[in-house]
């Protein structure tokens, strides 16, 4: 459906009315962030709904003393390595239980969905005593080694394998293509929407992971962004300017780019969805 | 080719599930230190302490105040934005908005809103004399309301989620469909009823899973707002009690598995209620 009609009159007035209120509200905790991030400390509490002084300081005190800048880095390779294992994983994946046939896939492929019952919650009791015992405590590779596979990506492209007309695949093995020059230049090409979706449904998962790095990050410069947050929040309440600024500082990153992928968010998010 | 998958599913979700139910048996001694392996008993014995009941109830009330009123609010905003006016696009963005904050960014706004000494609402005069609550103890603090404060701050951080996926769905609404019901006669709130409200079943089933599943395994919100309390526990989730600093079995490894184990099992048997109830009764449209 497109749009509904517009309203007219004293409804039209009602409605932006409306509209007016909902972005009041939702705005409301984002808006006393931004001004006491931009506050020195002594005018913080003050007036905490004016922005009655601007500094620039106390960003640059969360940056450089709490930290942020570091964590942004190590969010970002932690994401990075999740993200691109998970797409290569789950194409491999993918391409064997969609084109592949082999004895056992069916059972294979049951019991990969049935990992999608699992909860992160129960596994990392003990994933915490596994990557201490490879001695990946406070490292990128016990932050990021155990997504780099998941069900679900498995499950997307494999679906989206199937999707693709029989024909080509046929057309390609007449003409001799084995798989891997299929997989790059044909199936590849075709999926790329999904990836896309997959890439950036990883990457927004991985970021935000919150539990996990406090779990394994005993050293503060191993911190990624949330979990160095949770450092900032328990060390420096005191000094609440200074918690928020680590807080817009973390924010902003991710708020830039779903402004230049808002397309591919919707698709991203809503891909769970698709009816098998 | 699923080798690398199968590896690391293998070792990291199927392994750990496995061994944490073995672990559960263990009981340790107060430090932590000795653990030996007692037998399932331990399942059942946690399962029916106050502390695990009190978690558990926690939990479920978290769900029930999260997924209802998220799903109402992402409705309404969702059929609010739906209309063609101008500048409608700004204020769609805003609504979306909030699916950029993490778990701990939004936290930290709403800590920084409730929180009693240093938080905005607090120290806004007028405010504070009216309520005096927002001082003293403060939201967060006082057991009536800390629970419904962790879970605003989780409705709002959720907020842009469902607003995008239930816009998607009404988008995927054929227009025929309305018009015909309006050259039928069916006023607007009829029609809201009678056509959008079941054409969107599939995406509404959707985000009740995802809300509700969320809600089950919700730890940043607490940990960063409550810390579990006020004390004892009453915000003490599952997953507080098992993983956080503040919790009485922070150094029980063998307990710390047990819950970890229980609260798969709660998620398994809800996902199970889940398909069965609600799916049967959404209608897929073609």
């Amino acid at each position: 459906m497109a749009a509904e009609k517009a309203p007219t009159g004293a409804r039209l007035v009602g409605r932006y009315a409306l509209l007016g209120i909902v972005t009041f509200v939702v705005l409301f905790p984002v808006y006393t962030t931004v001004i006491a991030a931009l506050k020195p400390g002594s005018e913080v509490l003050k007036k905490p709904l004016v922005p009655n002084a601007f500094t620039l300081d106390v960003l640059s005190d969360a940056w450089t003393n709490g930290r942020l800048g570091r964590y942004l880095v190590n969010s970002l390779i932690v994401a990075v390595i999740i993200t691109v294992g998970q797409l290569v994983t789950s194409v491999m994946s993918a391409y064997a239980f969609a084109m592949l046939d082999f004895p056992g896939r069916e059972a294979l492929f049951v019991l990969f969905l049935a990992t999608l019952l699992v909860p992160l919650e129960a596994t990392l009791v003990v994933n915490r005593r596994t990557v201490d015992s490879f001695g990946w405590l406070n490292s990128y590779q016990g932050l990021a080694i155990p997504f780099v596979a998941t069900a679900f990506g498995t499950f997307l492209m494999r679906q989206t394998f199937l999707s693709m007309p029989r024909e080509l695949i046929e057309a390609a093995r007449i003409d001799g293509a084995g798989h891997v020059k299929f997989l790059r230049l044909i199936a590849l090409p075709l999926v790329k929407p999904a990836l896309g979706a997959l890439a950036l449904f990883s990457f927004l998962s991985s970021w935000n992971q919150y539990l996990w790095p406090n779990l394994i990050t005993t050293e503060p410069e191993m911190n990624t962004v949330q979990s160095g947050l949770r450092l900032l929040r328990f060390g420096s309440l005191n000094q609440p300017n200074l918690v928020m600024a680590g807080t817009v500082i973390a924010a902003v990153p991710i708020f830039i780019a779903l402004l230049i992928f808002q397309r591919s968010l919707v698709r991203g998010l809503t891909s769970g969805a698709v009816k098998g | 080719m699923l080798l690398p998958s199968l590896v690391i599913l293998g070792t990291f979700v199927l392994y750990p599930l496995g061994k944490a139910i073995l672990l559960g048996r263990q009981r340790c001694d107060a430090q932590g230190r000795t653990c030996t392996s007692n037998g399932w008993d331990q399942y059942l014995d946690a399962f029916r302490s106050t502390e695990f009941q009190n978690a558990l109830w926690i939990t479920f009330k978290f769900a029930l105040i999260t997924v209802p009123l998220g799903l109402v609010l992402g409705i309404g905003l969702a059929v609010l934005a739906n209309k063609a006016l101008s500048g409608i696009g700004v204020f769609r963005a805003v609504f979306s908005s909030t699916v950029a904050t993490s778990v701990a960014v939004a936290s930290l706004m709403w800590l920084f809103l409730l929180q009693p000494e240093v938080g905005v609402l607090s120290n806004i005069g007028w405010l504070s004399d009216m309520f005096p609550i927002l001082r003293t103890p403060g939201l967060l603090r006082s057991p009536t309301t800390a629970l419904w404060s962790v879970a605003l701050s989780s409705v709002w951080a959720s907020l842009g989620f469902t607003f995008i996926l239930v816009s998607a769905g009404l988008q995927g609404i054929p227009e025929e469909v309305h018009e015909a019901a309006a050259i039928d006669g069916a006023t607007g709130t009829r029609r809201f009823w009678a056509i959008t409200l079941p054409l969107l079943g599939p995406t509404l089933l959707f985000v009740v899973i995802v809300l509700t599943a969320r809600a089950f395994q919700i730890y940043g919100e607490v940990d960063l707002l409550t810390e579990g309390g006020p004390r004892p526990d009453a915000t003490t989730t599952i997953t507080y009690l098992t993983y956080g600093e503040e919790s009485i079995i922070n150094n029980n490894a063998g307990l710390q598995a047990t819950t970890a184990v229980l609260l798969f099992l709660v998620l398994l048997v809800l996902s199970m209620a889940q398909l069965r109830g609600i799916g049967r009764r959404v209608h897929y449209g073609s």
